[in-house]
C-alpha cells in the first residue's frame, strides 16, 4: 500500500511546487491590496531567464536566482504602471501576461535546442530514510525544500511580524495606513516585486528542475491556476500550500488511475479545480464578515496618497 | 554562451535573408503553414527540417517561406490565402485543422498546388499526404518488448483519435510479437503539448512498473522523465536522444524530406500533380532514429528484418488475427486490416491495459 | 485630449519596434513597412483586417460598458466559446431544415449563450458578492473544456474519421459574404451595429448615464438611487452577449463548424482593445482595427523577415503598457478621477 502511495505523493509535491511559489508570491501581493494578473507572464520570464542562466553557468542555483530576478523585473514594469502611474491593475496585469508570453518566446529562440541534464533529487541525509515520509518529503529537488521555507517565511512574516501587520493594513485600508504614516506605495512596490520574484522562481523550477528545457509557453497556464489558488485558499498561506498540492494532486491521481486502468472523464475532472475555486469564492464571499476576515478589502484598487 | 548563441542565430538568420534575395530566374516560391512554433523537436520541427533540406537541395531555384504558430481557426485560411496570393505556387499546410481552410482557399487559386498533411479531403489542386506512423510504432514496440524487463510499457498519449490509437495498438502488437505477455499502460494527457503534464503522466507510468516509455505528444518531457528515473524511453516525431542520453533507445520519426524533395522537383519541371499518399517505411517517410548503444545487435537485426518485411508487404502491423481488448476478432488470420478500417480505429487491441475514455 | 495617449502609445510602440528591428540587424523601415503597411496594401488585406477586427470590436464595446461601471468581466473568452457552442448547436440541429430564419436563430442563440455564461458571475456577484474578475476567469477554462468535450464526443462529425470537430454547417447557415472574393461577411455589419448600439446606450440613454456615474463615483450613484445590482447585471450581460455574438460570428463565418479551438484569445485581446479605445464604443472600433493590424502584421513579419510569431504578443503587450503609461503624462485629471478606481474583486463593499 505504502509502496503505491509513495510515488503518488512524491509526484504530487513536485507538481504542486511551481504553484506554491507563484501563489505564495501572489498572496503577498494581494494582501497588500494589489491584484497582479500577470503571473503567467512573469513565470515564463523567470523560466527563460532561469534556463538561460543555468545553461551559461552550469549551476541550477544561479538559474533560480536569475528566474527570481527576471520575475521581479517583469513585476517592476507592472508596479511602475499601476503604483506610480496609477494605471488600472486588471489591464496592466493582462498586458503583462501577453507581453511576458511574447517576450519569453521571442528572446528564448536560441535556447530551444539546448538540453540540460536531468537533475537528481537532493535526498536529505537520515530524513530520506524514514519510512513513507522519507521518500515522499525528503528526496525532492532542492527548490521543493525552498518552497517550504518560503511558506514558513510568508506565514511568519504576515502574521508574526510588525512589517507583516503593516502590509496587511495597507491591503485592508490604504488610506488609514497612510494616515498613520506608512509609505503605502513603497510597501506595495515591495510586495509586488516579491510576488514577481516568486513567480519567476516558480517558472525557473519548471525550466531548470521539473522539465529541464526551454520551450515556448511551457508553463501552459499554471500562472492562471496560481491566481485561482490564492482565492481558493482564501488568502491563507497554509491553505495555499494545501491547495497547491490538491490542484497538483488531482492531475497526478487522475494519471495514476488511468495507468492502473480506470476510464476517467478527463474534461470534467480537469474543470474541477476551477469549479471548486468558484465554489469556495461564493462560500467565503456571501458573508461580509467572512470575506472581511479573508480577502484584502482594497484588492485591485489604486491608491494615491495626495489626492 | 548565451551571447554567442544569439550571435549565431542572427548570423544564421541574416544568411537566410541573403539567400532569399539571391537573384534567380523566377525561383519557385513554396509556402509552409505550421501549427506550432518550430522549436527543436516535434511535429512542426520535422516539417521544417524537410523545408531546410529543400533549400539545400534546390538552392536558388526555390524560395521557401513559413508561418509558424498559426491557430487552427479563422486565421489559418488567411495565412494560406496570403501565401497563395503572394505568388507561392506550392503550399504545404501541415496540420489536420487546416483541412477545410485549405479546400476553401484552393477554390480561388486553381493554379496553385496545395498539399495538406493528415487530412482526408482532396480537390483538383489539393493533395493529401500522411505517413503510416503506426509502422514505426510497431518497430518501436519490438525494441520495447526486447528491452523491457518488466514486460510493461507506458504510453503518454494526447487525444483518443484514430491516428493515436493506431500508434498505441501497433506499438502493443510490436511489443507482443517478441513478448506475448507484454502489457501497455496508457495515460491520456488531453493536450498535444504540455511539458509538465507529460512529465507527470510519465512519472505515473514509471511508478506503475513501466520501464519503457513511448509518447504521442510533442515535448521531450517524457524522455527526460525516463532519464531521471533510470528507465528507457522511445522518442516520437524527432530524435530526442539529446534529452535522454541513457534513456533514449531510439525514436519513431517521420521524414518528409524525400516527399517534399520529389514533389518540388516535379513542380520545377512543371509536372506536379496533387498527391494522395499514405506513405510508410517503404517510402522513407517513417524511420527509426539512431540506436542507443544499449540496444544489442540482435534487437537491431530483428527490427531491421521487420522493417524490411513491412516495406516488402510481407508483414503488416495489423495482420490478422487482430483481436481487440474484449477478445472480438477485428481482422481474421491471413488478412491485413484495410486502410478504411485503420482510418476509423476506435478501440484498444489485446495487451493494452485499461479502458478507452468513453465520450 | 483623451485620444492623444493612444496615439502617443502607438508612436512609442513603433519607436521601440524600430529600435528592436535595428538591434536584430534588420532594416527597420522595411520591417515596419511589413508590419504595419503590407497587411493593408491590398483590398483583400483590408477585408481581412475588418474581418479580424469584427469580433474584437464587438467584445470590446460590450466589455467597455461594464468597465465604465467598474464591472470587471474578464471572462469574455469563455462567453465567446459559449456563444459559439449555442449558436453552433442550433446550426447542427437545423441541418437539412435550413432556411432564412436559421441564421437569425443562431445569432439569437449565440448572444443568449454568451449572456447565460456571463450571468453566472453576475448572479454570484450580486447574490453572494463573489468577485466577478475571478469567477468569470475561472468559467473561461470550464467553457473551453465543455467545447472540447462536445467536439470530442456527442457533436463529433460521424463522417469525420473520429477527428474532434463537428460537421460543417450548411452554407445557408453561414453569414453571407459582403465582398465576393474576400472573406468579409455580414458579421462585420453586426459588429458595426453593436458599436452603434453601444454608442447610443452610453451617450443617449439615461441608463448609460447611470452606469457612467456608477463608475465614476460609487457613492454618488447610490445616493442618486441608482441600483448597483442592475449596473452589474447590465455590465456583465452586455459583455457576455457581445462575446457570444462574436463567437457565433466566428463559427458561422470563417470557420463554418465547431472545432476544439475557435478563438485565438479574442476575449482577452478585447480587454486591451477596450482600454486602448478609451472604453468608448467608437474608440473600441478604432482600437480593434489597430489590434487586428498587429495580428496581421505579425504574420507578414514572419513571411517577409522570418521573425518569430511571438513578436505579435510583444507588440500588443507593449502597446498597452505605453498606453497605460501615456495616460498619466497626458492627462492628470482623468487619472485623479479614475483613482476612485475599480471597485474590484471580492473587496466586500457591502456596507
Amino acid at each position: 500500500m505504502t509502496d503505491a502511495l509513495v510515488p503518488i505523493l512524491a509526484a504530487t509535491l513536485a507538481a504542486g511546487t511551481p504553484l506554491v511559489f507563484a501563489a505564495l508570491g501572489e498572496l503577498v501581493v494581494e494582501k497588500s491590496g494589489v491584484l497582479n494578473l500577470g503571473v503567467e507572464g512573469m513565470m515564463l520570464c523567470g523560466a527563460l531567464a532561469g534556463f538561460a542562466a543555468t545553461v551559461a553557468s552550469g549551476s541550477a542555483a544561479v538559474g533560480a536566482l536569475a528566474g527570481l530576478a527576471a520575475g521581479a523585473a517583469a513585476a517592476l514594469v507592472f508596479a511602475l504602471l499601476t503604483l506610480t502611474l496609477q494605471a488600472n491593475q486588471v489591464a496592466a496585469g493582462l498586458a503583462l501576461s501577453i507581453f511576458g508570453v511574447g517576450l519569453s518566446a521571442f528572446a528564448g529562440k536560441p535556447f530551444e535546442s539546448v538540453a540540460l541534464p536531468a537533475p537528481q533529487p537532493f535526498a536529505l541525509p537520515a530524513l530520506a530514510d524514514l519510512p513513507l515520509v522519507g521518500p515522499v518529503l525528503f528526496a525532492q529537488p532542492p527548490l521543493v525544500y525552498l518552497s517550504w521555507a518560503l511558506f514558513g517565511l510568508v506565514s511568519w512574516f504576515l502574521y508574526r511580524t510588525r512589517p507583516g501587520l503593516v502590509l496587511r493594513a495597507v491591503g485592508e485600508s490604504p488610506a488609514v495606513a497612510h494616515a498613520i504614516g506608512y509609505p503605502v506605495i513603497g510597501i506595495r512596490y515591495l510586495a509586488t516585486l516579491f510576488g514577481g520574484a516568486m513567480a519567476g522562481v516558480g517558472g525557473a523550477y519548471l525550466s531548470v528542475s521539473y522539465t529541464p528545457m526551454w520551450a515556448e509557453n511551457m508553463t501552459a497556464g499554471r500562472g492562471w491556476i496560481a491566481l485561482a489558488l490564492v482565492v481558493f485558499a482564501t488568502w491563507r498561506p497554509g491553505r495555499v500550500l494545501a491547495g497547491a498540492y490538491l490542484f497538483g494532486g488531482v492531475t497526478i491521481a487522475q494519471f495514476f488511475a488511468q495507468g492502473a486502468g480506470a476510464a476517467v472523464a478527463s474534461q470534467l475532472l480537469s474543470s474541477l479545480p476551477y469549479l471548486a475555486t468558484i465554489g469556495v469564492l461564493v462560500l467565503i464571499s456571501r458573508n461580509p464578515n467572512v470575506i472581511r476576515l479573508n480577502a484584502p478589502v482594497s484588492l485591485g484598487q489604486s491608491y494615491h496618497p495626495d489626492a | 554562451m548565451s551571447t554567442r548563441k544569439w550571435g549565431a542565430a542572427l548570423i544564421g538568420a541574416a544568411a537566410l535573408a541573403v539567400a532569399g534575395l539571391a537573384p534567380a530566374a523566377q525561383p519557385l516560391k513554396i509556402g509552409f503553414v505550421y501549427v506550432s512554433p518550430v522549436g527543436d523537436a516535434g511535429w512542426t520541427y520535422q516539417h521544417d527540417l524537410a523545408r531546410r533540406a529543400l533549400e539545400k537541395q534546390y538552392g536558388d531555384k526555390i524560395v521557401t517561406k513559413y508561418v509558424e504558430n498559426v491557430p487552427e481557426g479563422a486565421d489559418a485560411e488567411r495565412v494560406i490565402r496570403e501565401l497563395a496570393a503572394s505568388g507561392h505556387e506550392l503550399v504545404f499546410t501541415t496540420s489536420f485543422g487546416y483541412m477545410n481552410p485549405t479546400i476553401k482557399v484552393a477554390k480561388s487559386f486553381p493554379k496553385v498546388l496545395f498539399e495538406h498533411a493528415t487530412g482526408y479531403k482532396r480537390a483538383k489542386n489539393v493533395g493529401t499526404y500522411n505517413a503510416r506512423f503506426y509502422e514505426g510504432r510497431y518497430l518501436a514496440g519490438i525494441v520495447a518488448g526486447k528491452m523491457s524487463k518488466s514486460g510493461t510499457a507506458g504510453y503518454v498519449a494526447a487525444f483518443p483519435i484514430p491516428e493515436v490509437l493506431q500508434g498505441i495498438n501497433a506499438f502493443t502488437r510490436g511489443m507482443r510479437s517478441v513478448n506475448p505477455k507484454a502489457q501497455v499502460r496508457v495515460v491520456w494527457v488531453n493536450s498535444w503539448y504540455d511539458p509538465g503534464r507529460e512529465r507527470e503522466a510519465a512519472m505515473a507510468l514509471i511508478s506503475q512498473g513501466a520501464d519503457v516509455l513511448m509518447q504521442h505528444t510533442d515535448s521531450t518531457a517524457p524522455v527526460q522523465a525516463a532519464e531521471e528515473k533510470g528507465v528507457y524511453a522511445i522518442g516520437y516525431h524527432s530524435d530526442m536522444s539529446k534529452y535522454g542520453p541513457k534513456a533514449h533507445l531510439t525514436a519513431s520519426t517521420h521524414d518528409w524530406t524525400g516527399f517534399y524533395g520529389k514533389l518540388v522537383g516535379e513542380a520545377l519541371a512543371g509536372k506536379a500533380q496533387p498527391t494522395n499518399i499514405w506513405g510508410g517505411i517503404r517510402d522513407g517517410m517513417v524511420k527509426m532514429a539512431p540506436y542507443n548503444p544499449a540496444v544489442p545487435q540482435d534487437v537491431r537485426d530483428l527490427v531491421a528484418k521487420a522493417a524490411a518485411d513491412i516495406a516488402a508487404g510481407r508483414l503488416h502491423p495489423f495482420g490478422g488475427p487482430v483481436k481487440d481488448q474484449g477478445g472480438k476478432e477485428r481482422v481474421p488470420a491471413g488478412k491485413f486490416m484495410p486502410d478504411d478500417q485503420l482510418a476509423v480505429m476506435d478501440y484498444y487491441v489485446e495487451g493494452v491495459q485499461g479502458q478507452l475514455p468513453k465520450k | 485630449m483623451r485620444y492623444l495617449s493612444p496615439l502617443l502609445a502607438a508612436a512609442l510602440t513603433i519607436l521601440v519596434g524600430y529600435a528592436l528591428f535595428s538591434a536584430l540587424g534588420r532594416d527597420p523601415l522595411a520591417a515596419l513597412h511589413a508590419f504595419f503597411v503590407r497587411p493593408v496594401s491590398t483590398a483583400n488585406g483590408v477585408a481581412e483586417l475588418l474581418l479580424k477586427a469584427s469580433p474584437l470590436m464587438m467584445i470590446a464595446t460590450g466589455l467597455a460598458l461594464g468597465f465604465r461601471a467598474n464591472v470587471w468581466n474578464i471572462g469574455a473568452e469563455g462567453q465567446l466559446i459559449l456563444g459559439a457552442i449555442c449558436g453552433g448547436g442550433v446550426a447542427l440541429h437545423l441541418e437539412g431544415a435550413a432556411s432564412g430564419w436559421g441564421l437569425a436563430l443562431m445569432v439569437v442563440a449565440g448572444a443568449l449563450g454568451g449572456m447565460a455564461w456571463a450571468a453566472i458571475p453576475a448572479f454570484l456577484r450580486t447574490r453572494f458578492n463573489a468577485s466577478e474578475i475571478l469567477t468569470s476567469l475561472m468559467l473561461t477554462y470550464v467553457a473551453a473544456l465543455l467545447l472540447s468535450y462536445l467536439v470530442h464526443g456527442p457533436w463529433r462529425d460521424p463522417q469525420g474519421f473520429n477527428f474532434p470537430q463537428s460537421r460543417m454547417f450548411d452554407d445557408a447557415l453561414l453569414f453571407p459574404l459582403l465582398v465576393e472574393g474576400t472573406r468579409l461577411n455580414a458579421s462585420f455589419l453586426l459588429a458595426l451595429a453593436v458599436v452603434a448600439a453601444g454608442w447610443v446606450f452610453v451617450h443617449k440613454s439615461f441608463l448609460g448615464y447611470q452606469m457612467r456615474v456608477a463608475g465614476l463615483a460609487d457613492a454618488a450613484a447610490r445616493y442618486a438611487g441608482f441600483s448597483a445590482t442592475r449596473t452589474v447585471w447590465i455590465g456583465m450581460l452586455a459583455g457576455g452577449g457581445a462575446a457570444g455574438l462574436a463567437g457565433l460570428a466566428e463559427v458561422a463565418g470563417p470557420i463554418g463548424q465547431l472545432t476544439p479551438s475557435i478563438s485565438p484569445g479574442y476575449g482577452f485581446a478585447a480587454i486591451i482593445v477596450a482600454f486602448v479605445g478609451r472604453l468608448n464604443p467608437v474608440g473600441c472600433a478604432l482600437a480593434s482595427l489597430l489590434m487586428s493590424l498587429l495580428y496581421l502584421g505579425g504574420e507578414q513579419a514572419q513571411m517577409e523577415l522570418r521573425l518569430p510569431a511571438a513578436i505579435t504578443g510583444l507588440f500588443q503587450g507593449m502597446l498597452l503598457f505605453f498606453l497605460l503609461g501615456a495616460d498619466v503624462l497626458i492627462n492628470f485629471r482623468v487619472r485623479a478621477l479614475r483613482r476612485a478606481g475599480p471597485a474590484a474583486a471580492s473587496a466586500g463593499q457591502a456596507a
